[in-house]
């Protein structure tokens, strides 16, 4: 039961990867594919709740222009940027 | 079988500009509106439209509607219908006003009016000087409307349902379009949604190639809804290819970089551009500058250690003009290339941008499809707006800043007539059963458990078809072979099944669906692209490299039965003013 909780919830987190622009795509995913699976607890929330954000503020996260307030979700943005670009 | 129901006015599927604007209009006429969308609103794609929205204010530089509008018909390459470019350049003043008052922070001029920037494209005085009509709210346009569309239409009360997926039209026996089966997302349950009026506003199919600027969720969906439902495809050969992607990445770098004084390099340092376009330079229209980038290189010209792409200069703007400017394009390119376009050209190649054609509709928005009165009969219940639609202003090829401008002006506009057949036409018809359950078929098929044929591995493969077979150049050859391959692909999705069959968040389904719009949309491309024998615009044929107005000013239909090809003319004749008689097209 808990790997069918946890499979529905990576599926979940998929389709919010989904966002208006390509570089959000590729970024989001990507890191969705190759470095969630390593977030412990605490940065798993924060993941989620950067998900939850506009696309204009991801995009100005995850390009570096600014910095979330949230030192979690920060640090969850920087781990997305030092993932290999996509 | 009975499934769960509801009924609105108007059933609004997408949720960028357009959609939103045709709901917001909707909402404060007070019609029971529902809008669907498959991810939540602020995520369409119009939230990327970095550069802005055309229209004739004359803040910066002299201009009218007329000089916009004979820019229109020129850079659609005269395939353009006159009478709605005429309508919607006249009315794109009043659509930017509106949206100034409803809260979206253009960027100002020192005298307090909205800034307007350099296009390409643009003239004055019917293909004079460089005209500045692009009013942008810094590099973030497309994401203000959006969000300030959205807050509106909040307030509105207009009824969301966010994370739908649109699976097929419903129709009645008389062809009159009822409403829309839908899946939502998160439960993996099917929803009828009945409307007395329909509007599709679905965007773009730009996930057809492999190399594109769009977001994942840009496959056509409402295109090949249209396509299943018995209504041909218009002018769909006319795919536009951006000149300046990040080169093998995809990723869109604006025009509003040459608008600023960017211009592009070839290896051999030379700006290529003066010899294609010696007027506008590096400011011509997007397919003139697509077509001399892939010359460049296919004549060996490209710069890196393969050849593959040109450059695109800016260092010379100076770090300040970069930072204020175009703050969005110098981290894109920091992110992904890892290099400061501040400092450093850009590696650039043309990529796939944005459908022209599209599901064919009237200046009204109405679906339009031959029938017995003419070329151009209504569909009753069914309207289209937007990068879906093809109505036709863009023609062969659209000018940068006028895509926010067809959202809004043509979202408004259906949204108009709808109000006043709303009026007409007071009750739902009945539903009809058949139609519900044809489109419980399309999801049912992905119920089956085996196959030999992956979605990802299809799609793929489609992708890679479109792009070396339906791209910036053409001939007879590659195309022929192009079609045989995506009718070999087509085939091969008899066979293909999906492993996951949950029900919540059930990615992999939605996938597979959205593969299946993308094949007949690729279908409906590339056969179109087969049978257009001249170049006119994006479609440019090496082996037909002229326009030829007697055999091909006409619009192409694409019908799904039979793969048929069927055409219609370009309405020439505007609704006021003289016509504007196709002319070579010189920048």
């Amino acid at each position: 039961m808990q790997t069918q909780t946890a499979a529905t919830e990576l599926n979940r987190l998929r389709w919010q990867c989904r966002r208006g622009m390509r570089e959000l795509d590729l970024l989001l995913l990507q890191f969705l594919d190759s470095g969630y699976a390593d977030l412990d607890a605490n940065a798993t929330h924060a993941f989620t709740r950067l998900l939850d954000c506009p696309d204009a503020l991801l995009l100005e996260w995850l390009l570096g222009r600014q910095r979330p307030s949230d030192k979690d979700v920060a640090d969850v943005v920087q781990r997305i940027r030092r993932s290999p670009a996509a | 079988m009975s499934l769960p129901r509801r009924k609105f006015d108007t059933l609004i599927i997408g949720a960028g500009g357009g959609g939103l604007r045709a709901a917001l209009q909707l909402s404060q006429a007070e019609a029971r509106v529902a809008v669907v969308s498959k991810v939540f609103p602020t995520r369409s794609h119009t939230v990327a439209a970095q550069g802005g929205v055309n229209a004739a204010l004359a803040n910066v530089l002299p201009d009218n509607w007329h000089w916009h509008m004979f820019d229109t018909v020129k850079g659609s390459d005269y395939l353009g219908d006159q009478d709605a470019i005429e309508y919607m350049c006249r009315a794109a003043p009043r659509v930017v006003y509106e949206l100034e008052h409803m809260g979206v922070p253009f960027s100002r001029l020192d005298n307090g009016k909205i800034y307007q920037r350099a296009f390409g494209g643009q003239s004055r005085n019917f293909g004079g000087d460089q005209a500045a009509r692009t009013c942008a709210a810094a590099d973030r346009t497309g994401h203000a409307i959006l969000h300030t569309l959205y807050q509106q239409n909040i307030r509105a009360r207009t009824h969301f349902f966010d994370e739908f997926f649109a699976i097929d039209l419903l129709r009645d026996p008389d062809g009159t379009v009822i409403g829309a089966l839908v899946l939502e997302i998160a439960t993996g349950e099917p929803l009828v949604i009945e409307a007395k009026t329909t509007l599709l506003a679905t965007g773009g199919a730009g996930q057809l190639f492999r190399t594109n600027t769009n977001a994942l969720i840009n496959t056509g969906d409402g295109m090949a809804m249209a396509l299943r439902a018995d209504i041909p495809l218009q002018d769909m050969e006319f795919f536009q290819f951006h000149p300046t992607g990040i080169a093998g990445k995809g990723m869109l770098i604006t025009e509003g970089v040459r608008g600023e004084g960017g211009y592009l390099l070839n290896g051999e340092g030379e700006r290529f551009m003066e010899r294609y376009a010696p007027k506008a330079k590096d400011l011509a229209s997007r397919d003139v500058v697509s077509r001399a980038i892939y010359t460049e290189v296919r004549e060996g010209r490209g710069c890196g250690p393969n050849k593959d792409h040109v450059l695109l200069k800016l260092d010379h703007l100076g770090v300040d003009v970069v930072a204020k400017r175009l703050p969005g394009i110098r981290e894109t390119v920091k992110t992904f290339l890892y290099l400061d376009p501040a400092e450093t050209p850009i590696p650039v190649y043309p990529t796939a941008h944005y459908t022209m054609g599209g599901i064919p509709t009237n200046r009204h928005g109405q679906v339009v499809v031959p029938e017995h009165n003419g070329p151009d009969e209504p569909v009753l219940g069914l309207y289209a707006a937007g990068e879906c639609a093809c109505v036709s202003v863009h023609g062969a090829n659209r000018l940068g800043g006028n895509s926010l401008l067809d959202i809004l002006v043509f979202g408004r506009a259906a949204a108009n007539h709808i109000v006043g057949e709303l009026k007409q036409n007071r009750y739902h018809r009945p539903m009809n059963e058949d139609s519900v359950d044809q489109a419980m078929t399309r999801l049912s098929r992905w119920d089956r458990r085996d196959g030999s044929e992956t979605v990802d591995g299809l799609k793929r493969e489609l992708q890679t078809v479109m792009e070396q077979h339906c791209g910036v150049f053409r001939n007879e050859t590659i195309l022929q072979e192009g079609v045989d391959k995506v009718v070999e692909l087509e085939a091969r999705m008899k066979d293909a099944y999906i492993k996951d069959h949950s029900k919540i968040f059930n990615t992999a389904r939605i996938e597979a669906l959205e593969l299946e719009n993308l094949m007949d949309i690729a279908l409906a491309t590339v056969c179109s692209a087969l049978e257009r024998r001249e170049s006119r615009g994006a479609h440019s044929r090496v082996d037909y490299p002229e326009r030829d107005d007697v055999r091909w000013m006409r619009h192409s239909l694409f019908h799904k039965d039979g793969r048929r090809m069927d055409y219609k003319p370009v309405r020439i004749k505007p609704i006021t003013v003289e016509p504007f008689p196709p002319k070579k097209r010189v920048y």
